[in-house]
């Protein structure tokens, strides 16, 4: 393979996520093809080839999240990748991946919905899909850039939090950050590749749903002499079906522990002139670069305005936007649908801030002005 | 007879708590032992055998024997093996399906698996209806026939499972059926031998749910009149269409070449990494 250390480019948000995939080890995709997601399936097909990997177009997006998952059981780190209706479909096997603890990242870039909505135009109303989109309680990891750096990065840590955490890890663009570029420098980084851990006993004594310290049990691929079943139906230890109470209990608790006891782990956000701010944004995606703007157009102006962009969705960031709405007097939360994060934000808020709302639904971004006039408007 | 279930006892899994969840007489525990012995026969060892299953009667086949076995979602069994042949085409997979599950839910996989010649080998029971849920219509009901469902008659044709696996471009395609257990043996160990998309098709009976509602009588019964209505396919090629209205045949229906999808991908990344990529 070509070295490409150390070198700048051009990149769509699209294109930073399969260097970042291939970065990170990634050697199965499976697709299917959907606006405005296409692009990284086409150049997935081109460079995971080159590198021993496979790439594959299945007959729909059902199919697209099996196969990821068979090949993730046979030891090749997967990723699939889709918008709004293709990550509906995706939703019963996504529940799978959860029970069955198979590591994969899927990308959902969010477009109108729903339904079919608009396909080309931007929106981030996947939000709450992404942690309730599939039946049942189960844990999620949700990740979202807003930048192309942050497309490279979050997808290198997509895949080392789903193979840590053996969990599905959803990665959230929405349609403005997948099609923009923005120059990057790749091969500067040193960012850590996690790697499933494997079992180190012999096949006799591997438990592979043991409830180990840290509540993930290593994982055995298939074909290396560790013969287990893996099923969607809830299970045992040892992984064969049960409808005991006293080991469904432990089991479905430990799938939540595994989250919720690494919670400080998974939370990515960026502060920007929050501690001394009257007037707070908390913003994600492209709207959290229109946050910026304004937030910097208040200042100079002399409002006491300041930014907390959160890139990891879920497990949601409250410690972080507890501090804020404690340091704040009012709390703005814009986003592209009508309400899921504010939602959130409004959940944990325990009567330190005001919390306002920008809710946009008509295709178009939120603009730095849009965010501004409302920073002025509140305080 | 003790030879038998001394090799059956090899690959059952005895940590799993049996009883099994089939009824008695019900023919998936024939096909089980048939797909043991063609395995034993053909030589391939446990831990390159990857047994995935759909949801359904048949479905829980795989949590028995001791393979890397996979219990997927409903209909979607090819799928999850595509992925594992993959990304790791050393390991033989083997995935066995209901009729709902091959061609109900997952139709539209089983005919894109066959058209995409990936190198599986599906193992479909065909018991016209769907079992698990208590005897609901399937699309290998037959027309006229009494369901849960369906209880003034099935007005819907069916599918014809192995015909339609040859047209949608399986290379080996056969249809066995419970009765005919050693030939049964006989057609998986040349499935699993073939390089490609092999379907073998398993005509089974369910008594406890279909065969009641249509007082077809006990399991016994039903594979007697499996016996009576299975023509193989060398003496069915001398019978008139009219003959063979209510028959069904039995045999390779299918054995040709065409390209295998793990070999001419392999050409792929040959030229993938021939070209340089800017």
């Amino acid at each position: 393979m070509k070295k490409r250390f150390n070198k700048e480019k051009l990149l769509q948000g699209n294109e930073a996520v399969v260097e970042g995939a291939l970065y990170a080890g990634c050697r199965f995709f499976a697709g299917y093809p959907i606006t405005p997601a296409t692009e990284i399936s086409e150049v997935m097909s081109q460079r995971l080839p080159a590198v021993d990997g496979t790439f594959i177009q299945m007959e729909d997006e059902i199919a697209s999240m099996g196969a990821v998952i068979g090949a993730s059981l046979a030891g090749a780190k997967s990723m699939t990748a889709t918008s709004g209706p293709g990550f509906s479909l995706m939703q019963e096997n996504i529940g799978y991946a959860c029970i069955a603890e198979v590591p994969c990242v899927v990308v959902n870039v969010m477009r109108g919905g729903p339904s079919t909505g608009l396909p080309t135009s931007p929106a981030q109303g996947d939000i709450m899909q992404a942690r309730w989109g599939t039946h049942g309680d189960h844990p999620a990891i949700a990740l979202c850039p807003s930048t192309i750096r942050e497309c490279y990065e979050l997808t290198i840590k997509a895949f080392n939090f789903s193979e840590k955490y053996r969990n599905p890890v959803i990665l959230l663009l929405d349609e403005v950050v997948a099609h923009m570029r923005e120059k990057i420098t790749l091969g500067d980084d040193r960012i850590d590749i996690f790697n499933r851990v494997k079992p180190t006993v012999p096949p006799e004594w591997y438990i592979p749903y043991e409830d180990t310290p840290f509540g993930i049990p290593p994982m055995a691929n298939f074909g290396e002499g560790y013969r287990y079943h893996v099923t969607g139906l809830t299970h045992d230890v040892r992984g064969f079906p049960t409808s005991r109470p006293d080991e469904i209990d432990p089991f479905i608790r430990r799938l939540f522990r595994k989250i919720s006891q690494n919670f400080s782990d998974l939370q990515i956000g960026e502060s920007f002139m929050t501690e001394d701010a009257d007037v707070s944004v908390i913003a994600y995606g492209c709207v959290a670069r229109s946050a910026k703007r304004a937030v910097i157009d208040a200042r100079e102006r002399g409002i006491k305005a300041g930014l907390l962009k959160i890139n990891t969705i879920w497990p949601f960031m409250r410690i972080q936007v507890e501090k804020v709405l404690k340091t704040s007097h009012c709390v703005i939360v814009p986003e592209m649908n009508m309400g899921q994060i504010s939602r959130e934000v409004k959940r944990v808020n325990k009567g330190d801030a005001k919390v306002f709302t920008i809710n946009k639904v008509d295709s178009t971004i939120i603009t730095p002005t849009e965010i501004f006039n409302r920073i002025r408007e509140v305080c | 007879m003790a030879g038998v279930t001394e090799l059956i006892h090899k690959y059952l899994r005895h940590d799993k708590k049996f009883p099994h969840v089939w009824c008695p007489g019900c023919g998936i525990g024939i096909m089980l032992g048939a797909l043991i012995r063609a395995i034993d026969q053909c030589g391939f060892a446990k831990d390159e055998i990857v047994l995935v299953a759909g949801i359904g009667c048949t479905g829980r086949l795989p949590v028995y024997v001791d393979f890397n076995t996979l219990h997927t979602t409903h209909g979607r069994a090819l799928t999850f093996a595509t992925g594992v042949k993959l990304a790791n085409p050393k390991l033989k997979v083997i995935v066995v399906m209901g009729d709902g599950d091959a061609v109900a839910i997952g139709g539209n996989h089983f005919i894109h698996a066959a058209r995409r010649n990936i190198d599986l080998t599906a193992i479909i029971l065909n018991n016209s209806v769907y079992g698990m849920t208590g005897g609901q219509f399937s699309p290998t009901t037959p027309y006229g026939m009494r369901t849960t469902t369906t209880m003034f008659s099935n007005v819907e044709q069916a599918f014809k499972i192995s015909e339609l696996a040859v047209t949608a471009g399986a290379v080996f395609v056969a249809r066995g059926s419970v009765y005919h257990a050693k030939m049964l043996d006989g057609l998986l160990e040349k499935a699993f031998m073939k390089n490609g998309f092999s379907v073998v098709e398993v005509v089974s009976h369910c008594h406890t749910q279909y065969g009641r509602l249509n007082r077809m009588g006990t399991a016994v019964e039903m594979m007697q009149w499996q016996k009576e209505h299975a023509i193989t396919v060398e003496k069915a090629a001398g019978m008139a269409d009219e003959e063979l209205a209510d028959k069904f045949k039995i045999g390779v229906l299918i054995d040709r070449e065409l390209p295998v999808f793990q070999d001419e991908y392999d050409k792929v990344k040959a030229r993938a990494k021939g070209i340089s990529i800017p």
